[in-house]
């Protein structure tokens, strides 16, 4: 199974309402261990997103990516701005076929979790969303043999499991870095967003499954 | 907690009606461009150039410390977040002679990432080599390359300011706030948290008998929570603890601010102010030079930072260099 350059819109535009419908939560788990912007931030850049993603006239399923990616850099402000502006904006080139199959979906991932680890210095471990996108990565890559819709699938189950990780973590980077063991107990906004969005790209192919 | 009151129009309009308000009483001197940056109306030919900047909400940093011997651009972010980085391009290209162009602004992960891509940006468009010196003087935290930048952010912009006017290269400018950097050291207090203007919520929570000592600009966490002391007793920890990290030395001459963080009263600046002197002069270190006012401020935060930086020749000339900006200027 592969998807469409239309479908891909489709699916990138579901991630940005995913993101925009739970602002609220984003804010919660921000205020917990940071400074309350995250969900707000979050909600313009993907805002921006979906208008630039259905404006868009792509040659390619990747210039989608780029298109939703160059929006939220430019709108979301902050350090999650350049993070998940990077998020979809990573593999625009890679992707440059009319359909997204199993492998593309999969080096979006990894292309995605090199990019942003190289650009904002956090490793795994730094309770920051790289403890999300990085397993997600992983399994998706594992999972390449297996279709479309066991790497949609592996990707949002790899990025729980690395969201449920940071609750237990000590932040090392940004805001919450300066809270030390208080930041325990709550998960990295960051990976949650992760998550919600990689929940919202498998529920997009299981539907066209 | 009662919402904090704010004179404000609508939330989504604040930095753009700051910025507007700062070209208006700059009386022609500045403009905008790019929507977030604020350039000068005339730069000088030939010169390296200095752009600043970071999130809004703590004026009069970054963003009024634009003008001759200042900075040639700032660029503002929403409220307590970093600029997008199309707006560092903007500000790099508006400001650019030919000779390269210095940031300066603090040291937090999103201004880093933001100000890193906007400058790669500028330079794949135009070739500008662009240099960065992060302001990051806050000694509340031991690791100094994570250090954040706070008040005294703004003698590293006036002598980044004097040596980009000055300097023959961008490489001689950036050789003289390094080492402003390398000799700066701020630690602040916080008696009672300012709110965001969105939203009219505080910051951060202190309790009614409460300080908290090396608290960052946002409410970060610092060195250590206490009840509320005598002046004289607060200001001998902060000395302690600022002249130890460096360490300043019998026999240095240093520059000492005292920043208002918003809604701290000059009555209390003055008494924490010749507490300082007096132990400052124990110590056999020269007060060369002396600031007290609000130049970084956290919306109506109560508190002050103290801020000394040791001096030579050089950065004791830079300093003291004639300036001009809306609400900075020294002849």
């Amino acid at each position: 199974m592969e998807l469409s350059i239309d479908q891909t819109r489709a699916m990138l535009v579901a991630m940005c309402d995913a993101i925009i419908e739970n602002v609220d939560v984003l804010t919660k788990a921000d205020q917990a261990i940071g400074d309350g912007d995250h969900g707000v931030g979050m909600r313009r850049g993907f805002k921006a997103a979906k208008e630039a993603i259905e404006a868009a006239e792509p040659g390619s399923v990747g210039e989608l990516f780029k298109a939703g990616g160059s929006a939220v850099i430019a709108t979301s402000g902050g350090a999650s701005g350049i993070i998940f502006g990077l998020f979809l904006r990573a593999p625009a080139k890679q992707l440059s076929g009319q359909t997204l199959d199993a492998a593309g979906y999969a080096s979006w991932l990894t292309a995605a979790a090199t990019q942003i680890q190289a650009r904002g210095n956090a490793k795994p471990g730094d309770k920051t969303m790289v403890d999300a996108i990085v397993p997600a990565a992983e399994a998706a890559q594992a999972a390449v043999g297996d279709g479309l819709l066991a790497v949609a699938e592996a990707g949002a189950a790899g990025a729980h499991r690395g969201k449920d990780a940071t609750v237990e973590m000590i932040a090392s980077f940004g805001k919450a870095k300066a809270l030390g063991e208080r930041a325990k107990g709550h998960p990295d906004p960051g990976a949650l967003s992760t998550t919600i969005l990689l929940d919202a790209a498998r529920d997009y192919v299981k539907e066209q499954s | 907690m009662a919402k904090v009151k704010k004179i404000i129009n609508e939330t989504e309009n604040i930095v753009s009606e700051v910025l507007d308000g700062y070209v208006a009483a700059s009386m022609g001197k500045l403009r905008r461009t790019a929507d977030r940056v604020l350039v000068r109306s005339e730069i000088e030919p030939g010169k390296v150039g200095l752009v600043i900047g970071g999130g809004s909400g703590h004026e009069p940093v970054y963003t009024s410390y634009v003008g001759k011997g200042m900075a040639d651009a700032s660029v503002a972010g929403n409220i307590f977040a970093a600029p997008a980085p199309q707006f560092v391009t903007a500000a790099i290209k508006a400001v650019d002679q030919g000779k390269g162009v210095l940031l300066v602004y603090g040291n937090y992960a999103g201004d880093v990432l933001n100000f890193d891509m906007g400058a790669e940006d500028a330079t794949d468009d135009t070739g500008v080599e662009v240099r960065t010196v992060l302001v990051a003087d806050d000694c509340a935290t031991p690791d100094l390359a994570t250090r954040r930048g706070i008040g005294g952010g703004f003698y590293q912009v006036k002598i980044a300011g004097a040596a980009c006017a000055e300097a023959q290269s961008l490489e001689e400018a950036e050789a003289a706030v390094n080492k402003c950097r390398q000799n700066l050291r701020t630690l602040g207090v916080a008696v009672a948290a300012g709110s965001l203007p969105e939203t009219g919520e505080p910051t951060f929570t202190l309790g009614d008998d409460e300080i908290e000592i090396g608290l960052g600009a946002h409410g970060e966490v610092g060195v250590e929570r206490a009840k509320l002391m005598p002046a004289d007793v607060l200001t001998k920890k902060m000395i302690d603890h600022l002249v130890a990290d460096l360490p300043y030395q019998a026999g240095d001459r240093v520059a000492l601010l005292f920043n208002n963080l918003g809604a701290t009263t000059q009555m209390e600046l003055m008494i924490v102010a010749r507490k300082a002197f007096e132990l400052l002069g124990e110590m056999g270190i020269e007060v060369a030079r002396c600031d007290i006012g609000a130049f970084f401020c956290s919306q109506e935060m109560a508190g002050f930072s103290i801020s000394l930086l040791k001096l030579d020749d050089q950065l004791e000339h830079l300093l003291n260099a004639p300036c001009e900006s809306i609400t900075f200027s020294q002849g």
